[in-house]
This record gives C-alpha cells, sequence and structure tokens, in this order.
C-alpha cells in the first residue's frame, strides 16, 4: 500500500520533473510574457544556506551549466544543451530580482558538482492572477535523493518569493503523477484556484 | 464530493493515532471524539489493522496504535480499504451507449480522476499538518486556543 514520498523524478527512474522538458517553451502557464520588475531584491550576490549535510544552495553560474545540462539528461534520457544555455541565460542572469535558477552544491569543496537545482520566476496578470511565483523546474541527482535535497531547494526558492513580496506561489503537476504530487504536497502546496483545460487539435 | 461513512471514521481514527503514534487509544475513546458508535468504529479498526495501519494492544492500558507509515499512507491508501472510490455502473447503466451517455461518463471521469489525484497526493503526515493549521487558525480566532486541540 505505502508509496514513498519522493524527491522530483525518483519514481520514474530516467524520467525526471520538468515542466520545461519540452524543446522550446513548455513552461508551467501558456505563455511567458516580459514583464516590469515587481520588487527588487536587496542583492544579487550570491545567497547561500547550509544545511545540516553541508549542503549550499545558490544562484546558478555559468560554470554549473554543463553540470545542469547533464543531471537533466540523466534524469530525462534526453540532452537538451540549447534549451539549458537558454535558460540559463533567461533564468540566471536577467532579471535577478524575478527570476530565480538556484543550485545545490555541497557546502565544501572546490567542484562544481550539482546535486539538484530549481528554477522559478515571478509571473503577473497572466490568466487575470496577481503577481506569484511560478516553480517551473526541479531536478535533484538521483544518487543525492531523500535527502532532503529537493525540499532545500523548495524552501530556498520560496524565500525568494516572499522576500520579492510574492503571498503565492505555484506549480503544475501531471494529474497522475502522484509521487510528485506527493512531494508538492508534502511542501504544503494545495491546488489552486485555477483549472487547466486543453483541447484536441489534431 | 463524498466519501462513505466508514471512510470517513477511517480517516479520523488514523489521524488521531498517528498524531501520537506512541500513544494508545481505545475505540471508545476516539468514538467519543468525533461522536461515533464504538460498534461501528471498531468495524472500521479491525479493518485498518488488516491494513497493518494500526495495531491492538491489550492489557488494562490496551487500546489501539498506528503503526504505518505516515509519510507513506495516502488518504486514498485508507479510502480504498472501504470503498471503490470512482468506481461507476456508467458502462451499464441505462443510455451508456449513447454519444450522451459516452459524454456523461467522460465528464464524471474527469470529476473522478481528479478526486483520485488529490486523495492519492495527500498523505496521513500531510493532513496532520492541515489539521495543525486548522488548530493555528482557530488559535488565531478563538482566546483559548488550546481547547480546540482538546
Amino acid at each position: 500500500m505505502p508509496k514513498s514520498r519522493p524527491e522530483p523524478g525518483r519514481e520514474h527512474g530516467r524520467r525526471g520533473w520538468n515542466a520545461n522538458a519540452g524543446a522550446r517553451g513548455r513552461l508551467a502557464v501558456a505563455s511567458f510574457v516580459d514583464q516590469p520588475r515587481v520588487t527588487q531584491m536587496t542583492a544579487d550576490e550570491e545567497t547561500e544556506s547550509e544545511g545540516k549535510a553541508g549542503l549550499m544552495i545558490r544562484p546558478v553560474r555559468a560554470v554549473d551549466v554543463p553540470h545542469v545540462i547533464a543531471l537533466d539528461q540523466a534524469i530525462t534520457g534526453l540532452a537538451k544543451p540549447d534549451y539549458w544555455e537558454q535558460a540559463f541565460e533567461r533564468y540566471g542572469r536577467r532579471r535577478p530580482s524575478e527570476r530565480f535558477f538556484l543550485v545545490a552544491v555541497p557546502a565544501e569543496g572546490k567542484d562544481v558538482h550539482i546535486l539538484g537545482f530549481i528554477i522559478g520566476e515571478i509571473r503577473a496578470w497572466e490568466f487575470g492572477s496577481e503577481p506569484c511565483g511560478w516553480v517551473f523546474a526541479l531536478s535533484v541527482d538521483p544518487q543525492a535523493r531523500l535527502h532532503g535535497i529537493g525540499e532545500k531547494l523548495f524552501v530556498a526558492i520560496s524565500e525568494r518569493f516572499r522576500q520579492a513580496g510574492m503571498a503565492k506561489m505555484r506549480t503544475m503537476v501531471a494529474r497522475d503523477n502522484q509521487l510528485h504530487s506527493l512531494f508538492f504536497r508534502g511542501e504544503g502546496m494545495m491546488a489552486g484556484p485555477y483549472i487547466q483545460l486543453e483541447k484536441d487539435l489534431t | 464530493m463524498n466519501l462513505q461513512i466508514a471512510s470517513r471514521l477511517a480517516i479520523f481514527a488514523v489521524l488521531e493515532l498517528a498524531a501520537n503514534p506512541e500513544r494508545q487509544l481505545s475505540v471508545a475513546e476516539i468514538g467519543e471524539k468525533y461522536g461515533i458508535s464504538s460498534h461501528h468504529l471498531a468495524k472500521v479498526m479491525h479493518m485498518l489493522g488488516r491494513a497493518g495501519l494500526v495495531r491492538s494492544a491489550r492489557g488494562a492500558g490496551g487500546g489501539y496504535q498506528f503503526v504505518g507509515n505516515k509519510k507513506r499512507t495516502t488518504m486514498l491508501d485508507i479510502i480504498e480499504l472501504f470503498e471503490n472510490l470512482g468506481a461507476r455502473e456508467d458502462e451499464v447503466a441505462p443510455g451508456a451507449t449513447t454519444p450522451e451517455g459516452a459524454a456523461l461518463r467522460q465528464v464524471l471521469g474527469e470529476i473522478d480522476g481528479n478526486a483520485r489525484a488529490t486523495l492519492g497526493s495527500i498523505t496521513v503526515a500531510t493532513l496532520l499538518n492541515l489539521v495543525d493549521r486548522q488548530h493555528r487558525r482557530a488559535c488565531g480566532t478563538q482566546a483559548a486556543c488550546h481547547l480546540s486541540k482538546a
């Protein structure tokens, strides 16, 4: 009967949770719209937080990108270097007050071994929604799971959104993806006020 | 949506016991809090015991203890011990083979799918957190918030 509460990507082997897994723009919401800055963060410099396991959560760096690509490929089975380079440019370099691309790395050691990453941004007025934080990518190294890394990444980006003045954060999970739902539910997320609709065009 | 009474009782009993797995509670003690007959609850507890979620302890201080894994047991796991959620007789119901019947089944299937996804994604631990949140809200509106936890 029991199912384990997962960290994203764990249960499907090579198929991880990543709303951006498609080659182009499969974002959690329908479209990406450039928006004015909502708030200013106090600093763009690295913000670090160390956990019990000697974990550091910090903004992504250019040197991390190959490792992000490798981690994503290991989980999804698809190499998407162009996509992640673009994601780094968009979410790792631009508008740091409202776009957050965070990575989890060992607190000690000089290597840049990425244990996990999370990406999100503040969006406003899509579908009539007031500004809120959206999380649309979260991956954890399969070898490093069950150590709370996903949770630390989630908590870290939650704090970024909170510091940016957001009172709400959202994500989207496939309805039949029970284990990913378990993770986000376990972090306190509940169903939101929107219903995703789609139409078969074929 | 509505749950069958046995499912509700089972969820209440599991929450009560899982909130403090070291504690043993009798059927009467659980039943008293929720206004449930001991007779009805005893049947539910028996089923939960067979599923390995609770264990009856003998002796003077005997009662039930939660022995499941609250981080791994979902609401759906508990409910499906007592009812077949979403099981519909639409395919044999009058009009089921008509386009209208198929359209109705499609809509009801969407509702069932959402219900299963929701219940299957909420563990006992998550539900206990929601209970705590309700307590905290009550504390914000009541002077004697400790009473709400009694």
